[in-house]
Formats: C-alpha cells, sequence, structure tokens
C-alpha cells in the first residue's frame, strides 16, 4: 500500500492504495465516485473516462500514481453545474437509455468541446469512437454535442 | 386556501374519530415515503399512494434498463388518474410473487400488459377523488371532473387538490368498474415528456447494481470452468490468499470465489488463484464440430408447425424452384455493465440487491437456496445498464446468495467483461434451408422453411416441463405472406453452448431468413421487392402499411449511384409492426459502409413517443452490431472471445442515419423494445445484394467477401 495525493474535482485528497489500483477502482471504491463505470478493464469501451487535465483518459489503464500532480474531473465535478450546456442538451435531446455509459460520453464530450467548440459530424465520429454504447444512443450524442456547442456559444 | 385548510383538519379528525376504519376499509395503510414514513397516503391499489400534499408515488414492477419502463408506467397510471405530471415519484416495486403480476421485463411486455391493469389502477383512484369532492361539495359528482391533480366543480368552477381528498377518498370502496378514457382526451399518453431516470444519470448519482454499496461489504470475483458443463477438481488458494485485501476462498456451486474488500484485490486475488478442473465430455467442443452437427441435423424430418396447402405437390409442379441456405451464429447481449447482486443472507432474511429482469425468479432461487419462505426475501432491483435479455437468468444472484450464506456476510459478487462475455447464455446458432416456388407468371406459389436449432426452452428447462415447444421456430411458422402452399419444420438441435432469449428472441434468425428469401424470391421472379412483398399481404395488414411508410419514406426505387443500394425488410413480432429501409454504400475493395436505416413501425397506441424512437433507433444500432461483426465462436469447449476487442459493438463513426417514422394510432399497444431488432440484418443484407450483388447468407456479414461479382 502507498500514500497519494490526488486533486479530484477541485479537492484534495489521499488515497491509501496498492500501487497497482488503477485509478478507475480508486474512484469508485477508494473515493465513493461511482458515476465511472467500468464495463472492459482494458481500455476499449470508454466507460470508465475521466478528464486528467483536461484531457480524456481511461481510467481503468491509469493507476493512482499516474494521477499525481495532475487534476481530475469525473462526471461528478463535471455535473456540479446542473445547467452546464452538455447537460441541459442530454436531457433536451433525452440521449440516454440505459445510463451505464453516459457519464463517461459525456465527460468525453465536455473534452471535445473544450478543445473544439464547434466540432463537425466526423470531428465528433472521431473524438467520441472509443466510447461504447450497447444501447445504441450515437445519433443522439451526436445531436446532444452539437446542441450544447450552440447553448455554450450563446453563453455570456 | 384557508377552506383547504380546514377540511384537512376535519377530515384528520375523522380519521381520528374512526378508530380502525381503515383496517375495515383496508385501504388506509400508511406506506412510508422518502422523508415521511408514517404519514398518511391513499392507497387505492398496490400502484399507487397520494399524500396529503397531493405527491403521487407510482410503484414500477417491471425493470428500467433504458427502454423507459420507470417514464412509460407512470404515463399511463397518470392519464387515467388525471395526476399533476410534476407531482410523480417513481418507486421501483420489491418483487412480489402475486402483488403485481408477472414482474418479468422481457418479451416486450411492459406497456402491452400494462395497459389494462394500470390504466385501470388510475381510473379508480381518480372516480373515488372525484366521489370524495363531490360528496364534501354535496353536489352530484356527474358535475365534476378530474384534471391535473384537482377535482373541479363544473358549475362553480371551485377546486380540490387531490392532497385534499384524500383522507375522504380512502373511506371509499375501490370501484370495480371504471370507464377509461377516450383517446381523444389523452394528455400524458402520446406526448412527449422528458424520462424520469435521466436526471440522475447524467450526474453519476444513478444506482445502477455494480454502484451499490455500504461499508463493509466484500466483494467476490469466481473463478468458473473455461468448459461448458466442466467441475471443480481442486484448487490451490495460497497465493490467491497473499494478496493484500483478499479475505477469503470459497467454494460455491459455479466455481470458486475469491472474496476481498475491494474489486480490484478480488480480481488480483483470482488471478493467483490455481484452479483444476474436470473438464468433461464438452472439453473439445468447436464450431465447426457445432456448424456440422446443425448440418446433419438438417437432413432429418422435422417437426411440422404449419402447413397451408400441399407444398409437395406445388413443388412437383412448379417451373421455378429456388432453394437456399442461411445460418447465424450464437452471439452474445454484452450489456455494458457487468453481471453482479449484493446479497445479504441472515437466518430469518435475505436482501438482493441487482439489476435483474425477473426479480421474481432470483425471489424464488434465493428462497431455494436458504430454505427461507418467500415473504422473508427481500428483492430490490436496482438499475440496469443494458439487459436484453440476459438477466432473466439469475445464476449471478445464485451465485451471491450462495456466497452471502456461505460467508455469513452481506457479499457482492461482480463479473468482468470476461467473465460475462465467456461465462454467459447466448443467442442460439441456428441453420434454415429455405425453397421457394415460382409460377409460370412467376408469383409465389410455395414456401418451405426447414429450420435446425438450439430449443431455449428445452436445454433451459429441459424436456419434461411441458414446454418442449418448437420455440426456434417463432417468427418463421407466422410468415405473413399469401403463397398457398406453406411448410414449416423445426428440427431441435441442441449443444452445450448456454442458450437463452436476446432481445427479439428467435424473430432475429427468422426474420433474417424470411426477408432475405423474399428478397431472393422477387429477385428470381424479376419484381420490385417492396412490390412483391406488397401483392403477397392483404390489403388491411398493418404490415403491408409500415412497408409502404417505409419504402415512401426512403424514396424507395429512386436510383442511386453505383456501389450504392437499398435494402428493405419487414416483420411483425410482439404486437408490433415494423419495416426498415437500409442503405449501404460498398467500395471496389468490398468495404462496406451503412449510411441510412428508415424505419417504420406501427406499434398501436405510443404511450411516449419519443421513447418508441429511442428504442427503434437502439434496436438498430445493437442488431447491425450483431449482423455486421457479432459472432461468438467456441473452441476447446469454451467462447473464444472475452472483451470488446474480439467482440466490438458499433461504435459512432459506424452509426448510420437513422430516421423513424410511427403509424398515428389508437389501438392498443404492442411491445417496443424488441419489434425494431428482427428487420435489421435482412434489410442490410438485401442492400448490400442491391450494392454489389453478392448475396450475403450467414451472419455475420463480416464472414463473406463484399467484392462485387464480376469485379
Amino acid at each position: 500500500m502507498a500514500l497519494y495525493k490526488l486533486e479530484v474535482n477541485g479537492e484534495r485528497v489521499t488515497v491509501d492504495v496498492d500501487p497497482e489500483t488503477p485509478l478507475l477502482w480508486v474512484l469508485r471504491e477508494t473515493l465513493g465516485l461511482t458515476g465511472t463505470k467500468y464495463s472492459c478493464g482494458e481500455g476499449v469501451c470508454g466507460n470508465c473516462t475521466v478528464l486528467m487535465d483536461g484531457e480524456a483518459v481511461r481510467s481503468c489503464l491509469l493507476t493512482a500514481g499516474d494521477a499525481v500532480g495532475k487534476k481530475i474531473l469525473t462526471i461528478e465535478g463535471i455535473s456540479r453545474e446542473t445547467d452546464h450546456p452538455l447537460l441541459v442538451a442530454w436531457r433536451e435531446e433525452e440521449v440516454s437509455q440505459c445510463g451505464y455509459c453516459q457519464p463517461g460520453q459525456i465527460v468525453a464530450a465536455y473534452a471535445l468541446l473544450s478543445q473544439k467548440p464547434d466540432p463537425t459530424d466526423s470531428e465528433i465520429d472521431e473524438a467520441m469512437s472509443g466510447l461504447l454504447c450497447r444501447c445504441g444512443t450515437y445519433p443522439r450524442i451526436r445531436r446532444a454535442i452539437h446542441r450544447a456547442a450552440e447553448l455554450k456559444r450563446r453563453q455570456p | 386556501m384557508t377552506r383547504n385548510m380546514e377540511l384537512r383538519r376535519r377530515e384528520f379528525l375523522q380519521v381520528l374519530g374512526a378508530g380502525g376504519a381503515g383496517l375495515v376499509l383496508g385501504v388506509i395503510r400508511p406506506v412510508p415515503l422518502a422523508g415521511q414514513e408514517g404519514a398518511f397516503v391513499f392507497k387505492p391499489n398496490e400502484f399507487i399512494a397520494i399524500d396529503r400534499q397531493g405527491r403521487v408515488t407510482i410503484w414500477v414492477a417491471r425493470s428500467e434498463m433504458g427502454q423507459g419502463a420507470r417514464t412509460a408506467v407512470p404515463m399511463m397510471v397518470a392519464e387515467e388518474l388525471e395526476a399533476d405530471w410534476e407531482k410523480i415519484t417513481v418507486v421501483p416495486a420489491l418483487a412480489h410473487p402475486t402483488k403485481y403480476g408477472s414482474m418479468s421485463t422481457g418479451g416486450s411486455t411492459t406497456v402491452r400488459r400494462g395497459w389494462e391493469p394500470l390504466r385501470r389502477a388510475g381510473a379508480a383512484a381518480r372516480e373515488m377523488l372525484i366521489t370524495a369532492a363531490a360528496q364534501y361539495w354535496g353536489v352530484d359528482r356527474a358535475t365534476c371532473k378530474a384534471q391535473a391533480g384537482t377535482v373541479l366543480h363544473m358549475p362553480s368552477g371551485r377546486k380540490l387538490d387531490y392532497g385534499d381528498l384524500v383522507v375522504t377518498a380512502s373511506r371509499l370502496p375501490v370501484p370495480q368498474e371504471v370507464a377509461l378514457k377516450d383517446p381523444s382526451t389523452y394528455r400524458i399518453v402520446g406526448s412527449k415528456r422528458a424520462r424520469l431516470d435521466t436526471p440522475e444519470k447524467l450526474t453519476g448519482k444513478a444506482v445502477f447494481g455494480f454502484d451499490f454499496t455500504f461499508p463493509g461489504l466484500l466483494v467476490a470475483v469466481v473463478a468458473r470452468s473455461p468448459v461448458f458443463g466442466g467441475r471443480f477438481r481442486s484448487c490451490d488458494a495460497a497465493a490467491a490468499l497473499q494478496v493484500k485485501g483478499v479475505q477469503r476462498v470459497v467454494r460455491i456451486p459455479s466455481g470458486v470465489a475469491v472474496v476481498a474488500n475491494s474489486t480490484w484485490a478480488a480480481l488480483q486475488g483470482r488471478e493467483k488463484l490455481v484452479v483444476e478442473w474436470e473438464e468433461g465430455e464438452h472439453a473439445g467442443l468447436a464450431s465447426p464440430a457445432i456448424d456440422d452437427y446443425f448440418r446433419r441435423h438438417s437432413g432429418l424430418e422435422g417437426r411440422v408447425v404449419r402447413e397451408e396447402g400441399d407444398f409437395a405437390a406445388a413443388a412437383a409442379a412448379a417451373p421455378t424452384r429456388l432453394q437456399a441456405e442461411y445460418s447465424v451464429p450464437f452471439i452474445a447481449h454484452a450489456p455494458m455493465e457487468p453481471m453482479n447482486c449484493t446479497a445479504d443472507v441472515r437466518a430469518d432474511r435475505v436482501e438482493i440487491h441487482a439489476p435483474m429482469q425477473s426479480p421474481q425468479g432470483a425471489q424464488e432461487a434465493a428462497a431455494e437456496i436458504t430454505g427461507l419462505p418467500l415473504d422473508q426475501v427481500h428483492v430490490h432491483t436496482t438499475l440496469i445498464g443494458g439487459g436484453f435479455g440476459r438477466r432473466l437468468m439469475n445464476d449471478f444472484v445464485e451465485e451471491a446468495v450462495h456466497l452471502s450464506k456461505a460467508l455469513g456476510a452481506p457479499v457482492k459478487v461482480v463479473w468482468s467483461r470476461e467473465d460475462d462475455m465467456r461465462h454467459g447464455f447466448f443467442r442460439p446458432a441456428s441453420f434454415h434451408r429455405v425453397t421457394g416456388l415460382l409460377d409460370a407468371g412467376k408469383k409465389p406459389v410455395g414456401w418451405h422453411h426447414h429450420i435446425v436449432a438450439p430449443s431455449i426452452s428445452v436445454q433451459l428447462f429441459g424436456e419434461g416441463d411441458g414446454r418442449g415447444n418448437p420455440d426456434a421456430v417463432d417468427g418463421a411458422a407466422q410468415i405473413p405472406y399469401r403463397m398457398g402452399n406453406i411448410h414449416i419444420d423445426y428440427v431441435m438441435a441442441n449443444t452445450a453452448v448456454p442458450v437463452t432469449w436476446w432481445r427479439s428472441v428467435y424473430n432475429s434468425q427468422n426474420a433474417f431468413v424470411n426477408e432475405c428469401f423474399m428478397d431472393e424470391m422477387a429477385h428470381a421472379a424479376g419484381a420490385d421487392p417492396v412490390q412483391f412483398r406488397l401483392d403477397l399481404l392483404p390489403a388491411d395488414s398493418r404490415l403491408r402499411a409500415v412497408l409502404q411508410l417505409a419504402a415512401d419514406k426512403s424514396e424507395w426505387g429512386k436510383s442511386l449511384p453505383p456501389g450504392r443500394g437499398r435494402g428493405i425488410a419487414c416483420h411483425a413480432c410482439f404486437g408490433s409492426f415494423a419495416a426498415h429501409c437500409a442503405e449501404v454504400e460498398v467500395d471496389g475493395s468490398g468495404r462496406l459502409r451503412v449510411t441510412r436505416y428508415v424505419c417504420a413501425i406501427d406499434c398501436g397506441q405510443a404511450v411516449n413517443p419519443d421513447g418508441v424512437k429511442a428504442q427503434m433507433e437502439g434496436g438498430v444500432i445493437f442488431a447491425l452490431s450483431a449482423a455486421l461483426r457479432g459472432q461468438i465462436t467456441i473452441a476447446k469447449g469454451g467462447v473464444v472471445q472475452g472483451n470488446y476487442d474480439t467482440y466490438e459493438p458499433l461504435r459512432i463513426n459506424e452509426s448510420p442515419e437513422i430516421l423513424v417514422h410511427l403509424v398515428p394510432s389508437h389501438l392498443p399497444p404492442g411491445g417496443v423494445g424488441e419489434p425494431g431488432v428482427p428487420p435489421v440484418a435482412p434489410a442490410l443484407c438485401n442492400a448490400i445484394f442491391a450494392a454489389t450483388g453478392v448475396r450475403v447468407r450467414q451472419l455475420p456479414v463480416s464472414s463473406t467477401s463484399l467484392m462485387r461479382s464480376g469485379e
């Protein structure tokens, strides 16, 4: 076991975990942030996506050590702003079905919009193709990202 | 306001004065609602409670797995209750053997089976509230009506909130006969309503089974036989127990459980576990042998499930006879949330929290394992991260119950993605031989469909349970086209590969065969595939209407550039009618791109039209994943695929544009979760044929080269 000082959703926390433990399980089980989901455990589904210094990363492929000195943002952090354009757009387009993958999708969309405020369909496809959704919400995810971009542009 | 407060005070006194009246009437029961345990509520039946603030609680007995049950069910209740939609709270029902009827979420039944009882439950409550108001005002109840959570006295314009009427209403008998609303007066059913489960699903606060936890809860993963039917022989747990956090290694019927204080520790512990298995008779089982086995069985005479006219005589006379063989592989459900279950088995009580499609089955299983009566088994259905039929099985629930019983402590059993892929139950593979006849005028005059497939019901329940029916003919026996001579037969060919219901069940195989071979017949007849089908369907057929709608909306018949093609398919199942037109593009090297699906569905009254659209969109993508590359292959007696890299669902960059058209209708609702699935694969393969001339008769599509014929 080892101590790691992390910054998650703007809060500084110290965790005592096995150094090999994936960041995913540290978030979910040590810090109780269960919005970040386990599904494949090997970086092919994207359900565990979080932001590390603004970049979308797979938390199942990282350890707590990898996150030291970086700013981690999870769905819980993003959704503190309940009228965040992404959440508004996701509600308006009624994107989610089972909802299990949606936190990862929203986190990835957050990273996309911070780099490309008005993404094209192909830019959306490129940024989001690493995230699986078994319910098939992709057409609505596309629409919601465009809508969120529009809402963001309108923000003062 | 003062008047209403006075009314509340009076009613309160009346109830106090009435002593045990509530018990006598059997309708006044304190039901704990969040934050107001013991508060008075009006609960005329098992589905509805209204408190003194007018807040309405609706119990949903079907699982929410993304299909919108926790929104569509309250919409049906609220419509007849004339409830204020903003005041509704939904509560998932605890499993109960009889109270709610069937709680199984399968067969696209939530809305179609709930339609009558749920509306009647709402209407009964509404009538009682109207009577209560009429009594209070001392007016004829015919002069009162309910609207948006209030009762209105029409002549005077006076109004009372439901909350002010609950005590009086509770003292009234529950009416046995109630009038249901005329569809023209619907204001909730058929309207766009935001899904009630959406907000929490976007913040990460939604609790799926995998997220359910409490301090001290142990987590377990199970090592299971790599071979179907293999048995435990021996185990060396020493290294596993050395892993920090691992607490116990316990044998349960399905394998060896590694119990730890965290998921990661349990997974690491299992890596270190050395288990020897008696592999048994299936150790050598492999896909090619299963294919041969099906083919051998195809030589057998089948059990005839539909016989119309005289196919043999027609075949002898018909100038044109076509025959083709089709096959589909085993496929997995692979929901995003892997299987999991939390169980706490005590001496006199069991608590279960899990994402389940059959909580009553879970309750029975836990009662049997623990020996406790059903009413001491408390089964809580969590949100489900995708079901698709997989969670109608309760194998993962049984594991958790066995384990908690052995440990004497609460435990959450979790499955890894690989566990899910390799130890699940699969959509059966199947083999089909179809023969079609055309007369001299190129009209279809015969259809013979010979099906070889495992029987889900026999594999799951055995021969002797009276259900040994040829379930594998669903969707084949009901082929809707009028062809005069129809012969459908079935050869059961069970294997060691576990099977279960997969979204749309056998309709997924049989619609593929029906609709692809109809396309072959149409081309052989030199006919347009849409017109060919239309001519074989009765004029008043609902299937005919959706076929026509899909064709119209997809601009069927309008020419496309070379390398592009449209394909049509339609199918009726689960009480609904669907037709899809697929559009594809295939380049010179055989690379396929699915560009568009135009879907038409007649599901009768759409309760939540946007939800119907979502199910159709999702059905297209789910079925496309399967059709394009979904395949579970068997080697050495087990499943080859392990994760989403080898069993890869469709991704957003491959997802076509999907346009959904609903047929407006007030007929009773049909199913919606499944009917969008079956026409997807045949529409795709027919479009590929239109684009390339290559006929795909074996799924997944990836197993056939799509190089254009002649190139």
